[in-house]
Parts: structure tokens; C-alpha cells; sequence
């Protein structure tokens, strides 16, 4: 009997039963699934019988505390019987990456411009719409809006998602810090009684080659990271430098787009403007970066047994 | 802002310790042992030194000035409670413990200290009342509960004087950052303006002002949690009263 059921389990239909990873209520029970379905599709199919768990919303695994499974799994190649039992847990509203990239970059973008014009309540009403005296006011001014719109334009053209969505909260969190610093940075450096560096124009000129510089070994790296993943796939291959030579950077660091991000075009920026708060956003910056670094280099080492060894998260042989 | 410290700085760590014992080696438990103890003495040294200078002076003016140097001490060392959870002998969050200890040492050197006139205020006996009493039942319960000899008078203290203590606290810190106010702003205490060649300005009025609102969310959710926790672990007493 067992037997004969082995030999069907590859023709014949399959149940799924889906049961609430918390409460274990069952919750939707599918019948005649075919076994090359995939859980993409079996999430659509819960989410006929419950609209309000959009499939970016639902998590769902073999065991109440275990892993998501992701959407290309198929059915017939997980440990499951004839009747497959799956967990599932709400991950809350999700809200797309490219919406929230798109949100989180445009508030700095649009909010550092209202203080460059000195828009009316910001400063005394002497200097409403008032332009600073000093040229690195506006350079400042043309290099944050540069960055920003780059990321702009990189997340609508270049970049590829690993995953589609993240939980709506986070944009209100990520917003806070984005927009939050840039109006922090932007008062000072466009405020009426700003003192531009003290080593004048070899500062200035220094810094916005280390800033061009790091601009465009990070768009390098976004470049040939896509070039990593064919459009629509969410594939994860080792990065290896590519004949740009801003590339090159990639035989001793995971993720130079972090390293570029920071030691280059926030760095040249803090120095170009010789402000506080722009150190302390890079520092911070610089903070979160190393943690993402960090993590992208372990699954990195986890992922692929031949990965380079003499490479380091973010700062070649430091960090 | 700490009043967050009346009970519930290990809020955490307090319905871990009756129950998860694995934690710290030996010679962890033996240094936090003597740290706990240390502590206790410590302020039960300054709640003896309030006593005797009220019953000194007749009044409770300016009692500040007789504990002072061991409060400053004793607060201080409060430090070493973060590198406990940082290092792993305490299971307390590293944030949740700093964010507290460094919002006593706030209002103990840059409130207190740093602002002369208010130290004859009676709002500051007020919270250094609520602290010293705090402190001596939260240290008493560390070291008892690390001896694995837990009176439950000590339990009982510890999650029911919170109640009146924790709102004592906060009413004398908020009071004492008001009444440091008009000094700050007359003197530009700890304040930068510009022009300078950091382009930054911090004005430290208005960062006082900013501290007293923030009471207004963080109290009410601190102290309704050491109410939910005070009904978990004293729980059988409540649940009689609450069947009637």
C-alpha cells in the first residue's frame, strides 16, 4: 500500500493544508495542487480565500518557528506527504523597496534645496530667499542634489531586488533618519553666518575629487552588480572586478559600494564643507554600512565554498 | 529620566532571575555578588546620611549637600551595570540598561551638578529619596536572587514601592530640569553658537526642554510594564482579588 502510494506521490495531485504558525487554526485547506506548484502560486491561492494577506505579506514554512519559504520552492521537491502541512505567519503591510528607496531619497533631495533657497520660517526673515556668499555653499549645494538624484535614478534603472517587498514601518523609520539628517546638514551649511573651510579653496578642490572619485567607483559597482543577475532573477553570484578599474577595488572588499559610499563621497562631502553634523551623518553612515557589510560578507562566505579569502567586509584588511 | 530606574531598569533581568539560572560562571556571580552588595551599602549610606542631616538640621533644605559625593560616586558606578550586559554576565539589553543608567548620570551631573542653584531645591531630595530607596531594594534583590535565597519580602518591595516611588522620581527630576532652566539660558550653559568653523550650534535650553517632553511617552509605557510585570510575578495575589 505504501509503496503504491510512493510510486503516485510524483502524478497525482496534492493537498495543502495551511495552519496559523501562532495559534495552529486551520486557516485554508487547498485541494488538487499540482506537485510542480510552487509556494509563489500556493500563496496566491491563500490569498483568494483571504484577500487581506496579500501574497508579499504571508510567510510561509514547513515548521511554525522556521524559515520562510521562498516563493520559487516547488512543491513536490519539499519533505512534505500527499498532504502537505505549511505554517503561516502575517509579516504585517509591505510596502515595495523601490517605493521606499524613491520616498527615502527624494526628502533629502527636495528638503536640502528648501534650505539652499532659504525658504521663509527657516532662518531670520532678512535672509529669505537670500543666496550665500560663499562658492562651496553652492558646490555643496550641486553635490548633494547630484548623489541624490544618482540614487534616484539607480534604484528606477539599475538596481535589481533580491526581494520585492519590506514591512511598512520601515519607511517611516528610514524616512526619519534620511530626511531627519538631511535637514540637520542642510541648516548649517546654508546658514547665513556658515564659515567655509579653513584651508580655503585646496580644501575644497581636494575634497570634491574624493567625492567625484568615490561617485563614480560606487555607480561602478551598482553597475556591475546588476550585471550579476539577469532582469527578473533574484540569482546571487560572487562579484569579481570587471575591466572598469574602479572595479578592481573588489579583490580586497565585498562591498565597495559601501566603501565608496563612505570613505569616498561622505567623507569628501564632510570635508568639503567642514561641518559637524555632516562627520557625525557620515559616522553613522559608516556604522550601518559595516553591519550590512558584514552580514552580505557572511552569507557571501556561507553561500559559495570558493569565495575569495582575502577579502574583508568594507575596509580592505581593517573591517 | 530615569525614573525608569525604580524597579524597572531590569525589568528584563528581574523575570530572569528567579528563573533562569545557567547564566554567569562562578566567578561572574562572585563579582557581581560583591557589586550588588557594594551597591546596597553604598546607598544605604547616603539614605543614613539623609537622616542624620535632617535630624541635624531640623529641615529638609539643602540636603543635598550632605550626600552629595556619595550619590555622585554611587550613581556613577551604575556604569559598570552596562559593560555586565554588554559582556554577557547580565541577561539584560545592552540599550535598555545604558538608556537608563546614562539618564540617571544626566540628571546627577549635567542637571544637578552642573547647575549650582537648583541643588537647594527641594525637588532634588525628592528624586534622590525615590532613587536611594529604589536602589536599596533593586541591589538587595540582585544579591539575593544571585544567592538563590530570595525573601519574598524583597520580591514584594521590589515590584509594589515602584508604584509610589517611580512617580516620586519623575516628579522630582522633572521638577529639577524646570527649575534649572532659567540659569541655562541666562549663562549658555553647555550651549555652542554660530559662527564657528564646525558649523554646529547646540542649545542646550532647548535640549532640557526636549528631555521633559520625552517623559510624557517614556513614563506611562515604563511604568505600565513594571505593572504587567509586578502581576506576573506577585500574580497569585491579584488573581483572587480579581475573580471577585
Amino acid at each position: 500500500m505504501k509503496q503504491q502510494t510512493f510510486l503516485f506521490k510524483g502524478l497525482s495531485r496534492r493537498r495543502v493544508e495551511i495552519l496559523d504558525a501562532k495559534t495552529k487554526d486551520k486557516l485554508c485547506f487547498l485541494d488538487k495542487v499540482e506537485p510542480n506548484a510552487t509556494i509563489g502560486e500556493i500563496k496566491s491561492m491563500f490569498h483568494k480565500s483571504h484577500p487581506q494577506w496579500y501574497p508579499a505579506r504571508q510567510s510561509i514554512r514547513l515548521d511554525p518557528k522556521g524559515k520562510s519559504l521562498k516563493d520559487e520552492d516547488v512543491l513536490q521537491h519539499l519533505p512534505v506527504g500527499t498532504t502537505a502541512t505549511f505554517y503561516f505567519r502575517d509579516l504585517g503591510a509591505q510596502i515595495s523597496w523601490v517605493t521606499v528607496f524613491l520616498t527615502e531619497y527624494t526628502g533629502p533631495l527636495v528638503i536640502y534645496l528648501m534650505f539652499y533657497f532659504r525658504v521663509p520660517f527657516i532662518y531670520a526673515p532678512k535672509y529669505d530667499f537670500t543666496t550665500s556668499k560663499h562658492w562651496v555653499v553652492h558646490l555643496a549645494c550641486m553635490c548633494h542634489s547630484f548623489h541624490y538624484v544618482k540614487r534616484l535614478l539607480e534604484t528606477l534603472f539599475v538596481h535589481r531586488f533580491s526581494h520585492g517587498t519590506m514591512p511598512l514601518r520601515n519607511i517611516f523609520k528610514n524616512c526619519t533618519y534620511y530626511w531627519g539628517f538631511a535637514a540637520w546638514m542642510a541648516y548649517y551649511i546654508n546658514h547665513p553666518l556658515y564659515t567655509p573651510p579653513i584651508y580655503g579653496e585646496q580644501q575644497i578642490r581636494l575634497a570634491l575629487i574624493i567625492f567625484l572619485f568615490c561617485q563614480i567607483g560606487n555607480f561602478s559597482i551598482h553597475i556591475a552588480l546588476r550585471n550579476l543577475r539577469p532582469p527578473g532573477s533574484k540569482t546571487r553570484k560572487i562579484p569579481y572586478p570587471t575591466k572598469n578599474p574602479f572595479t578592481w577595488i573588489f579583490l580586497l572588499v565585498s562591498c565597495p559600494n559601501y566603501t565608496y559610499e563612505v570613505l569616498g563621497s561622505w567623507l569628501g562631502f564632510t570635508v568639503m564643507t567642514q561641518c559637524l553634523p555632516v562627520a557625525f551623518f557620515t559616522l553613522v553612515g559608516f556604522i550601518q554600512m559595516t553591519v550590512w557589510a558584514k552580514g552580505k560578507h557572511r552569507s557571501y562566505l556561507k553561500e559559495f565554498r570558493d569565495y575569495p579569502p582575502l577579502r574583508s567586509p568594507i575596509l580592505p584588511f581593517i573591517l | 529620566m530615569s525614573a525608569a530606574a525604580p524597579g524597572t531598569s531590569k525589568a528584563a533581568h528581574s523575570d530572569v532571575a528567579p528563573k533562569k539560572k545557567k547564566g554567569p560562571g562562578a566567578l561572574a556571580t562572585a563579582y557581581l555578588v560583591i557589586y550588588n552588595v557594594v551597591m546596597t551599602a553604598g546607598w544605604l549610606v547616603i539614605a543614613v546620611g539623609l537622616v542624620r542631616a535632617y535630624l541635624a538640621r531640623g529641615s529638609y533644605h539643602g540636603l543635598y549637600y550632605s550626600i552629595e559625593k556619595p550619590l555622585k560616586f554611587f550613581q556613577t558606578g551604575a556604569i559598570l551595570e552596562i559593560l555586565h550586559c554588554a559582556v554577557g554576565i547580565v541577561p539584560s539589553s545592552v540599550v535598555l540598561t545604558g538608556f537608563q543608567v546614562m539618564s540617571r548620570v544626566f540628571l546627577t551631573w549635567a542637571v544637578t551638578h552642573s547647575v549650582r542653584e537648583v541643588q537647594s531645591e527641594d525637588s532634588v531630595l525628592l528624586f534622590v529619596t525615590a532613587w536611594t530607596v529604589t536602589e536599596i531594594i533593586r541591589y538587595s534583590f540582585y544579591t539575593f536572587s544571585l544567592l538563590n535565597h530570595l525573601p519574598y519580602l524583597i520580591k514584594w518591595a521590589r515590584y509594589t514601592f515602584f508604584i509610589v516611588l517611580y512617580p516620586m522620581g519623575v516628579t522630582g527630576e522633572l521638577l529639577t530640569i524646570y527649575a534649572a532652566l532659567p540659569y541655562v539660558q541666562k549663562t549658555g550653559l553647555y550651549s555652542v553658537t554660530l559662527p564657528n568653523k564646525y558649523n554646529f550650534s547646540f542649545d542646550y535650553y532647548t535640549f532640557l526642554i526636549l528631555i521633559m517632553i520625552s517623559y510624557i511617552p517614556l513614563f506611562p509605557q515604563l511604568y505600565f510594564h513594571m505593572i504587567r510585570q509586578r502581576k506576573k510575578v506577585l500574580g497569585h495575589v491579584e488573581d483572587y482579588s480579581k475573580v471577585e
